[in-house]
């Protein structure tokens, strides 16, 4: 029999678990990520599915590659290439 | 380049050395100036790497203290990847026994919470779980369960309050006394876009890290089991952090 904990102590335990984080959730994080405004290797994250990707962005405003920016700012950020966006674009051609 | 040239020219660089003999530049001067140039060039930039990595530990010790500390360490731990995100994972351990930081013996712990931070930062997104799900498992079957831990999910304990003093380091909390020196524990998780540290009680520490090494709940549970172990705080701590992102039936 291995070690472990009577079931009843388990489910009033993640009862009251459940009571304690139904309180609102925290607010939403202040950020947004913004496509296509980071310059070369100067992006937070992503570029392409599945890669650990941070600073790895190849051209400047690349589309598929995001910077973190207070949120609400994204859309109204102007590049040489046309205005930041929250959805990804395509990857350089 | 050859490899018998790269490997010279790598192996000169840190140490002041003439340039490899062989080595030319593009203008036929002598190549002496350029390759310490060069030499100097990935000293700073590696320096500036870690200084960026391990912002509070410079805070703590000091610019001049960590520079010298980061050239050491850029001596006897060269990067092996052209990839710095991941540069400075053996700097921790480093200066546990780096000589002249011994007698701050918090600063190595400090310096895991911000690796951590950063490898959390870098790690791959993903989605927690949603504690919806589990109100509706039959209770018979939740000691049964085994968790998956976030991508970007590390607990950290030491037997120093190295969370408070990174806080305090970071500007997250004022500079004050410590009152007690006793040991800290964290959860260091990104569940959205931000990097989280959630500190946490010892046998908490314990619980969460059996499930993240994948013990089946009921058996975490009555292991992290001391007389003051709380799991329901423990599974709000779980829940709430976004530390796991499903669940199977072990």
């Amino acid at each position: 029999m291995k070690t472990t904990i009577a079931t009843l102590a388990l489910a009033g335990s993640l009862a009251s678990a459940l009571a304690a984080i139904a309180t609102p959730a925290a607010a939403d994080d202040a950020k947004e990520k913004c496509y296509g405004i980071a310059m070369k290797g100067q992006n937070d994250c992503a570029a392409g599915p599945g890669t650990t990707c941070a600073g790895t962005s190849k051209v400047d405003y690349q589309q598929n590659a995001f910077k973190l920016v207070p949120k609400g700012t994204c859309v109204s950020m102007k590049t040489p290439t046309g205005h930041g966006m929250l959805e990804q674009g395509p990857a350089p051609a | 380049m050859s490899q018998t040239m790269q490997s010279a020219f790598a192996a000169g660089l840190f140490d002041a050395h003439p340039p490899p003999p062989g080595l030319a530049a593009w203008n036929k001067a002598t190549p002496r100036r350029r390759y310490a140039v060069y030499s100097n060039n990935v000293e700073t930039s590696l320096t500036g790497a870690l200084a960026a990595r391990f912002p509070a530990a410079e805070r703590i010790v000091g610019a001049d203290f960590f520079r010298a500390m980061a050239g050491a360490f850029i001596r006897a731990c060269p990067p092996r990847s052209p990839v710095l995100l991941a540069y400075g994972d053996a700097f921790p351990d480093f200066a546990a026994r780096f000589e002249p930081a011994r007698d701050v013996v918090y600063l190595a712990d400090v310096m895991r919470l911000e690796f951590a931070r950063g490898q959390a930062y870098h790690a791959a997104d993903a989605l927690s779980l949603d504690p919806d799900k589990l109100a509706g498992i039959d209770p018979h079957r939740l000691g049964e369960l085994i968790f998956v831990p976030h991508p970007s999910l590390s607990i950290l304990s030491s037997l120093h309050p190295f969370h408070t003093i990174w806080a305090m380091n970071t500007g997250e909390r004022p500079l004050a006394d410590l009152e007690h020196w006793d040991g800290e524990h964290v959860l260091v998780v990104r569940p959205r876009l931000i990097v989280d540290v959630i500190p946490l009680p010892g046998d908490c520490a314990n619980f969460l890290r059996r499930l993240a090494a994948g013990s089946m709940l009921g058996e975490a549970a009555a292991l992290a089991g001391g007389e003051d172990f709380d799991l329901s705080h423990a599974l709000a701590i779980l829940l709430r952090s976004g530390a796991f992102t499903t669940f199977r039936e072990g």
